[in-house]
């Protein structure tokens, strides 16, 4: 089954007004691996709440496998779009690591076995299986944002919709953390002001400013263009 | 959401912005005093106190749908004085059909009249909160005897709700985003719900104990010692303090008035 | 008229301005200066110089909190008040000064509750809650076991009480004040918020849980030992109150004793008691009303505490000197 993420003339403003984003139109193909890069208040973190229905509309539409996101199909669409915060902090509220990534699939409904192998696959995809018994709490910035990723990923999600997921790791973290994107078979859309990791992981980079899509295309294209780079905040290091 | 957690105060240098806070506080408090003083059943009492704050509404420049609008929060409770209509004994008025239960002229008056007092109260509240800037309000608390210590605690309370009322809204989309539920099926019981939102408060509780800690480490390296400091408020003058005491005095007025006509 | 009181109760305990009578909105801000000023003292000594970040924060993390919700079959959702869960965090005193800085923000900032009748609100939702929690959380664990299960049931039951505590507190406000008939006001709240309580108790459980679990050493309720007795006074003296409430609806049968002492004529032999201060279980002043009966119960119960905590007071103090002189 095909799971494609169109975004078609989306604009959103919020309840004080100020308008976030304008005419913005996206697709991702299934498997596709996109950047979603921009200055801060560009749009880029409002813009991925409209992908699984946290943030709606009445502004153009958006749609995730053929279904658009209105209330009915919500718990559809929330099996499917897997979306990772920047702070883990914000995602992580069990004590034990089992029981935050067990949340999903028990939401679900889900009989307890099943529930169980999901954790466990989840758990050995971030490199984090005998985490299970710990307590979220005490981990580091890097194992906390792994879990989080684990969180979303015993779901089994189609499409991976991250927001900075590098921010703040140190280079051996990160480092883990871009194998662990790497070895991930999903469609993916990811938010990052690291732009290295940009261009080892994600063959297409969207541009987004003030709320509009500026530039759409090829990593390697986007990121040679250094006029357009400095025109919307960005630097090539 | 109803997260878009944000004060009453509107911006603006009227007279009545301009106004002490001290004076705005006291005065404020006066008023509902004297409002809750009117007697019951003086309904003509209460379009004249009505007046008055209409005349403090003026003097804001603020539109008077806006303080409405915020005054309908007390709203809900009436429904803690709705039982007066019937319990309270006198003619009858009105019978309910099917359960047969009378209105009676006592009880409608009683009724009515402690719904209008409320209302007026709570609108004289939020024009004072619409006036006034939350540091001046803290201000005039300290000014008016409130202890120094649980002032404090209120002003830190205030700059971190924007803060920790973000991270509950994050915590609440962490949430939502992992509730799939493709067949219809799922959700949990309630006690599981119970205890992943228990388990997002006692999060939020967490991470504020740890982050006070970081607060009380940054104060200490800015050479505190256990005692908030503040500048030395300008002293009143006449023309304040006459600002403040003649909706008082006019209210009082009106009290007298009342308490004589009606009891 | 009961059940249509238990569905139009209001759903918070937030008091507007209007809805108590000025001797009553009066005496609770004598109250609430009463206690607080004592919190601050109390707390000075407990938590030095980091009292006010600490309590400062946790006050926004309380009013945040309140937020956060989970939803219940049939269209409503439970939700925090918070004063028991603070109290068994940081204990009562502290707790006290915390609720009471949510409640001024609620009232000064979002006109949520009044402002003369602020006293009763901070004494319903800051000081009765966080007593009634800690107390009955304290008892609840002393006496059984330290285990897991005994932190569900005392955290459960001490957020539950807590807010049953306050919605009677508020309930007794309103009718003392003429809004609200107590016949009607206090099922009606007590019905309301049995339920809504069952919400605080889960919420006040598993969030403790996570606290407990996380950094159990942020947590003064688990620290206190050997204060079983004193609990089970305080408990008793919670208890004993509520039941004066129920007084009106007892049985107006007359009492045992008295029936069968009126049957054989021993009522008359009995000596007419020398001064009559609370005639036939009334307060003069309220004449024969139900009311009457609830506070002359009060007096009668808050009387026989004193008498005993003097007598045991002496009977320490005569005990220490004797074995001090011994």
């Amino acid at each position: 089954m095909h799971h494609t993420v169109e975004v078609e003339n989306l604009s959103f403003s919020y309840p004080d007004g100020q308008k976030a984003l304008r005419e913005v139109t996206l697709i991702v193909a299934p498997n596709e691996k996109a950047a979603l890069v921009g200055p801060n208040g560009a749009g880029k973190s409002t813009l991925m709440l409209h992908l699984n229905g946290i943030l709606r509309s009445p502004e153009g539409r958006v749609c995730v496998g053929g279904l658009e996101v209105t209330d009915e199909n919500l718990g559809q669409i929330r099996a499917w779009v897997g979306l990772v915060f920047q702070n883990p902090d914000d995602q992580l509220f069990s004590t034990r690591v089992f029981d935050d990534v067990a949340f999903g699939p028990l939401h679900m409904g889900l009989p307890e076995d099943e529930v169980r192998e999901r954790v466990g696959f989840a758990l050995e995809c971030v490199g984090m299986g005998d985490y299970a018994e710990r307590v979220s709490h005490h981990l580091s910035l890097g194992e906390k944002k792994r879990i989080a990723i684990a969180t979303v990923l015993s779901m089994d999600p189609q499409i991976l919709v991250l927001d900075e997921p590098s921010a703040g790791l140190d280079p051996r973290a990160r480092r883990d953390l871009i194998e662990l994107l790497r070895g991930l078979d999903k469609t993916m859309l990811v938010s990052s002001h690291d732009i290295l990791l940009v261009e080892e992981l994600l063959p297409r980079t969207v541009v987004l400013d003030e709320g509009r899509v500026v530039a759409d295309g090829p990593t390697q294209s986007i990121l040679a263009d250094e006029p357009l780079l400095k025109a919307h905040g960005l630097e090539r290091p | 959401m109803h997260y878009h957690v944000a004060d009453h105060y509107i911006e603006s240098t009227s007279p009545l912005h301009r106004l002490d806070a001290r004076v705005k506080v006291a005065a404020a408090i006066l008023l509902i005093l004297s409002v809750s003083l009117t007697p019951l059943g003086a309904l003509p009492a209460y379009p004249l106190l009505w007046a008055i704050l209409l005349v403090g509404v003026a003097l804001s420049r603020m539109s008077y749908w806006m303080v409405f609008k915020r005054s309908l929060v007390a709203l809900p409770f009436a429904t803690a004085a709705i039982t007066l209509l019937f319990t309270v004994p006198g003619r009858e008025l009105a019978r309910l059909p099917l359960v047969g239960w009378t209105i009676s002229d006592a009880g409608l008056v009683r009724f009515v009249s402690i719904m209008l007092k409320s209302w007026i109260s709570v609108q004289v509240a939020v024009l004072m909160a619409m006036t006034t800037h939350f540091t001046d309000l803290l201000w005039a608390l300290g000014a008016l005897k409130v202890p120094g210590v649980l002032v404090s605690i209120i002003s830190f309370m205030y700059r971190y709700i924007f803060v920790l009322a973000d991270e509950a809204l994050r915590l609440t989309r962490a949430r939502e985003a992992r509730s799939a539920d493709p067949d219809g099926t799922g959700g949990g019981t309630v006690v599981w719900r119970a205890r992943v939102t228990g388990g997002m408060i006692g999060n939020l509780f967490l991470r504020s104990y740890e982050r006070s800690e970081r607060v009380y480490q940054a104060m200490v390296a800015r050479g505190y010692q256990g005692q908030m400091r503040q500048l030395e408020p300008p002293p009143l003058t006449p023309a304040q303090l006459a600002l403040g005491a003649l909706p008082v005095l006019a209210a009082l007025a009106i009290v007298v008035y009342a308490v004589l006509s009606w009891s | 008229m009961m059940h249509v009181g238990v569905l139009l109760a209001p759903r918070q305990l937030h008091i507007p301005d209007g809805f108590l009578s000025v001797p009553v909105a009066v005496a609770g801000w004598v109250l609430t200066v009463l206690v607080v000023a004592l919190a601050l003292r109390k707390t000075r000594d407990q938590l030095g110089e980091r009292q006010v970040p600490l309590m400062g924060v946790l006050a926004a993390a309380v009013f945040a909190g309140q937020m956060l919700n989970f939803t219940i079959p049939g269209g409503t959702s439970g939700h925090l008040l918070g004063g028991a869960l603070v109290a068994v965090i940081l204990g009562p005193w502290a707790a006290v000064l915390v609720m009471t800085a949510v409640v001024a923000i609620q009232a000064l900032l979002f006109q949520d509750g009044g402002l003369l009748v602020l006293g009763f609100n901070i004494i319903n939702m800051g000081v009765l809650t966080a007593f009634t929690g800690y107390f009955v959380y304290g008892f609840l664990k002393a006496t059984s076991g330290d285990n897991r299960r005994s932190l569900f049931v005392a955290g459960f039951v001490g957020g539950w009480l807590s807010v049953m505590v306050g919605a009677i507190a508020t309930a007794v406000e309103l009718a003392v004040s003429g809004t609200s008939p107590l016949g009607i006001a206090l099922p009606a709240m007590a019905g309301v918020h049995a339920l809504i309580g069952v919400g605080e108790g889960l919420l006040t459980v598993f969030a403790l849980s996570f606290i407990t679990t996380t950094r159990p050493d942020l947590v003064v309720g688990e620290a206190a030992p050997g204060k079983a007795s004193a609990r089970w006074v305080w408990i008793g003296l919670v208890v004993a109150l509520a039941l004066t409430l129920l007084a009106p609806l007892a049985s107006p049968y007359a009492d045992g004793l008295e029936s069968v002492a009126e049957r054989t004529g021993f009522l008359d032999a009995g000596l007419d008691a020398p001064y009559q201060i609370l005639p036939d279980y009334t307060v003069p002043f309220l004449g024969e009303t139900g009311l009457s009966t609830i506070v002359a119960g009060m007096i009668g119960t808050l009387v026989v505490f004193l008498v005993g905590w003097l007598v045991a007071r002496v009977v320490r103090s005569r005990r220490a000197a004797a074995s001090s002189s011994g």
